[in-house]
């Protein structure tokens, strides 16, 4: 993965940089030691890493505001990292940036459950938000699988989204405003505790630009009541196609489940391996949840299994108590764990349109056997969020790009069928090069022209999202 | 102007020597617009329609009638019940998807489906250069790049001209009640309205009509589903109000018209004024309405969206003051702004931002300025 070569005008000054960010940040907020910037050379796509100039933990909207004016004045990159969970590089540093890290900013600021809405600051958890608002029975409806760890600042630069967005949508749609420093250090409020935007909705494209247009210190999120009840059942088909046309006949009938979560056969079998769950041996696996009062999940379990029963199943399974329930859940939620003890793998994140699902999934197979690696399934059916998961070793020499060439032949698939490069995960620097694959020079070049408005020197995460050429001419003018 | 293509709609803003006033059907003049009309009537059909995978993709200038018939064939809906203006503007013409997406239309669903924007998944528009762009697609989740599709809803055609637009549709539900609470008064009703959506019921609209059809206040809470659990929630938000006076409606066509009439703020139609909305905290709401004396008021949106009749004239934000949310003069004239101003540093980015969609400056040069 090619990154830009650091500005040696920007490492030559380093000690001054350093200086003049302790003079407005206390001691131990500047991490310069190289045994302790490790810690921050790379996220979860840990393949690729670099070491930054040095690391600053704010600890509020000030002295980030502090932090970018100098970042600013002094020309110098600035990384933005929530918790470091992202699995598409978006946080990986250059040598030559600053790494600014929100973990450190993670109170409640305001609960309000008469308007229904919580205002965190940025670095708090995914699920802590949550947490926060248990008590009354709310929750906080976006789920990403990392929920435990990742923070609402990265979920708000990749849009993330989890199992349940079927139904509750992913971040941008339960987003009501944020607090969000720009690269010069101004302090901007966009939306609040309102409900729709009264100029051009700006927080719509803050959401989701990857961290490159401001750095987000707090969040008003939308709270919601959680349901009196939920409850899963697991289905097992001979094929990827019935179960893929099983998807589709549920979503017809006026069903909305919370989630419909799809595994192939090697997937099904990883993870039984792994988890135990008792996952029936088939081809692929379903598990479909509803939920809504005891009424409400009959009656829609009543008509899934309904459908379901039309496309010969190899085993139906209604969660009949709690215990149930989370063993259906357990192996899926298992799954790249268990991929990972019997495999290196990389994770893709394509999304395709559901009718497309068993073209793509045999072509996979196909590819598969053509590339010899081979390639477990789990995705989000029900809003066609593919992550097929590619074997390979990573002991030996060649695999990695063989698997990386492979992994860029299933996405540009997905955007052949009518679907995208990346559903959840965002396109980092992993599918930077891809962008031109999916959109023309003319729409990338109108993406960028929203850079230029929020951060006309190109400072904030500025080798991501963009491929690298596309970007170059911007970057250059801006380091002059 | 009325181009019949996406190219031709291209050429004709490339070789627009002044300002365009963009027209879909012509139904939402809201705000002052100058300039030669550009309609994109021209620009019709459903492109796509996947019941099974929840999409439907259309050109801008489909009337949404002909979308509605679509999705009713398959049992499904628009889920974010967009406002119809035609009565509160006294516009004529016919609504179109170009038209309701630049205005981000959305009605009493709001509160629990999301706007809208929330069901726009990908959009393909004319910037003011003459570029034909894209952004977007037509799947549920795509974090592909920015986010433009946000953007152009609810811009009022200020960046582009919308040519095409993807939509995530929803199974309409196979039935509706309405929980009616009588005689609540302004103050009140924000408090009612916040039990019922913080309850698990899953309140699908909440409106309050200080002068409700029998000419006394109406509370109106909506229930929608499968019809056991309609029937069920309905009993349960009847509990939760015991010892008020509470009536359940389960007739669909009068729930229908109930929540029209809300989402058109029908009764301002046949009333003189200027009609301003208020977007808010809903238990800002009371304190709101009473600072602005309004002739009449209606709170959809849980109390969130107030819709407020004034004397003609009248600068709803003086009276206003400072309060966390916005106001637009949807009807009227009068010298204060009709799109509520904007902080400077966030102006400055909204300026940005059109004057790089739209360097010269043609594309509805007048609105959300």
């Amino acid at each position: 993965m090619q990154m830009p070569e650091p500005d040696t005008r920007v490492l030559s000054r380093k000690a001054q940089i350093v200086a003049r960010l302790r003079a407005v940040l206390p001691d131990d907020a500047v991490i310069e030691d190289p045994a302790e910037t490790r810690a921050y050379e790379c996220d979860a796509l840990t393949a690729y890493r670099c070491p930054p100039l040095c690391a600053v933990l704010p600890a509020s909207t000030e002295e980030v505001s502090a932090v970018l004016t100098i970042c600013h004045e002094e020309g110098v990159p600035v990384v933005p990292r929530g918790s470091g969970t992202s699995l598409a590089g978006g946080a990986l540093p250059t040598a030559d940036s600053v790494i600014l890290g929100v973990a450190r900013m993670n109170e409640v600021l305001e609960t309000d459950y008469a308007n229904r809405f919580i205002r965190v600051q940025t670095g708090r958890t995914n699920l802590s938000v949550s947490g926060a608002v248990e008590e009354e029975e709310f929750f906080y409806a976006p789920d990403p699988s990392s929920q435990l760890a990742c923070a609402i600042a990265g979920n708000i630069a990749m849009n993330s989204g989890g199992a349940h967005c079927l139904k509750y949508g992913v971040t941008t749609n339960n987003l009501l405003g944020v607090t969000m420093v720009l690269m010069d250090g101004t302090v901007i409020e966009l939306g609040g505790a309102h409900l729709d935007a009264g100029g051009l909705d700006l927080l719509g494209v803050v959401c989701g630009s990857e961290g490159q247009l401001g750095v987000v210190t707090e969040a008003t999120l939308r709270i919601l009541r959680k349901p009196e009840g939920a409850r899963p059942v697991l289905m097992g088909f001979g094929s990827n196609e019935v179960a893929g046309e099983c998807v589709s006949d549920i979503i017809k009938a006026g069903v909305l489940p919370v989630a419909i979560e799809f595994m192939d056969r090697p997937c099904i079998e990883a993870c039984e391996a792994f988890a135990h769950a008792g996952y029936p041996d088939c081809e692929a696996l379903l598990i479909v949840e509803v939920e809504g009062s005891e009424a409400e999940i009959a009656e829609q379990l009543g008509l899934i299994l309904q459908i379901a029963r039309r496309h010969d199943p190899v085993e139906l399974r209604e969660a009949q108590d709690a215990d149930e329930a989370a063993r259906i859940w357990l192996g899926r939620k298992s799954a790249f764990g268990a991929m990972g003890q019997i495999n290196d793998y990389m994770c893709l994140d394509g999304t395709i349109p559901v009718s497309a699902l068993p073209l793509v999934l045999r072509r996979i197979g196909e590819m598969s056997a053509e590339f010899g690696l081979g390639v477990a399934n789990v995705f989000h059916a029900g809003d066609g969020n593919m992550h097929p998961l590619i074997l390979f070793d990573a002991n030996k020499p060649g695999d990695l790009e063989l698997c990386e060439r492979f992994g860029a032949e299933i996405l540009k698939l997905c955007v052949e069928v009518g679907g995208c490069l990346t559903g959840e995960h965002g396109v980092g620097i992993e599918k930077r090069d891809l962008m031109t694959v999916q959109y023309g020079a003319a729409d990338l070049e109108v993406q960028m022209a929203v850079k230029d408005v929020f951060d006309p020197e190109w400072l904030l995460n500025p080798a991501k999202v963009f491929p690298l050429d596309v970007s170059a001419a911007r970057r250059v003018v801006a380091a002059e | 102007m009325r181009p019949e293509t996406e190219a031709e709609l291209a050429e004709t803003i490339k070789a627009a020597s002044g300002p365009l006033r963009l027209r879909g059907g012509g139904t939402r003049a809201v705000g002052r617009s100058t300039g030669e009309v550009l309609e994109t009537g021209g620009l019709s059909g459903i492109v796509l329609y996947e019941p099974g995978a929840l999409t439907l993709v259309a050109r801008a200038g489909t009337p949404l009638a002909e979308i509605e018939a679509a999705l009713e064939a398959e049992g499904q809906r628009l889920p974010f019940e967009p406002m119809d203006h035609r009565g509160l503007l006294g516009t004529t013409g016919a609504p179109t998807v170009g038209g309701m997406a630049a205005a981000n239309a959305s009605g009493p669903r709001r509160v629990q489906a999301g706007a809208c924007r929330d069901y726009m998944l990908g959009v393909r528009f004319v910037d003011g250069a003459g570029q034909i762009l894209r952004n977007g697609g037509r799947v549920m989740k795509n974090v592909t790049g920015y986010d433009l599709v946000k953007l152009m809803a609810g811009s009022w055609g200020t960046l582009g001209v919308l040519t095409e637009v993807a939509f995530k549709v929803l199974p309409k539900p196979e039935a509706v009640a309405s929980v009616l609470l009588d005689g609540l008064t302004q103050e009140a009703a924000p408090d009612a309205m916040a039990r019922a959506l913080g309850s698990p019921f899953d309140i699908s609209g909440a409106a309050h009509l200080p002068e409700g059809p029998e000419g006394t206040p109406l509370t109106l809470l909506r229930v929608e589903g499968f019809a056991e659990s309609v029937a069920y929630r309905a009993e349960r938000l009847r509990d939760l109000f015991a010892g008020s006076a509470v009536r359940i409606e389960t007739d669909p066509k009068r729930n229908a018209a109930l929540w029209r009439d809300i989402r058109d703020v029908a009764p301002f139609h046949t009333r003189a004024g200027d009609v301003w909305r208020i977007s808010c905290k809903p238990s800002d709401g009371p304190e709101l309405a009473a600072r602005l004396g309004a002739e009449a008021t209606l709170f959809d949106w849980g109390g969130g969206l107030i819709w407020a009749l004034l004397p003609e004239g009248s600068d709803a934000r003086a009276r206003l003051g400072t309060f966390g949310g916005h106001a637009t003069r949807v009807r009227g004239e009068g010298e204060s702004p009709v799109f509520q101003p904007e902080p400077a540093p966030v102006a400055a980015l909204s300026r940005g931002l059109r004057a790089r969609f739209d360097p010269r400056g043609v594309l509805n040069p007048g609105l959300m300025a």
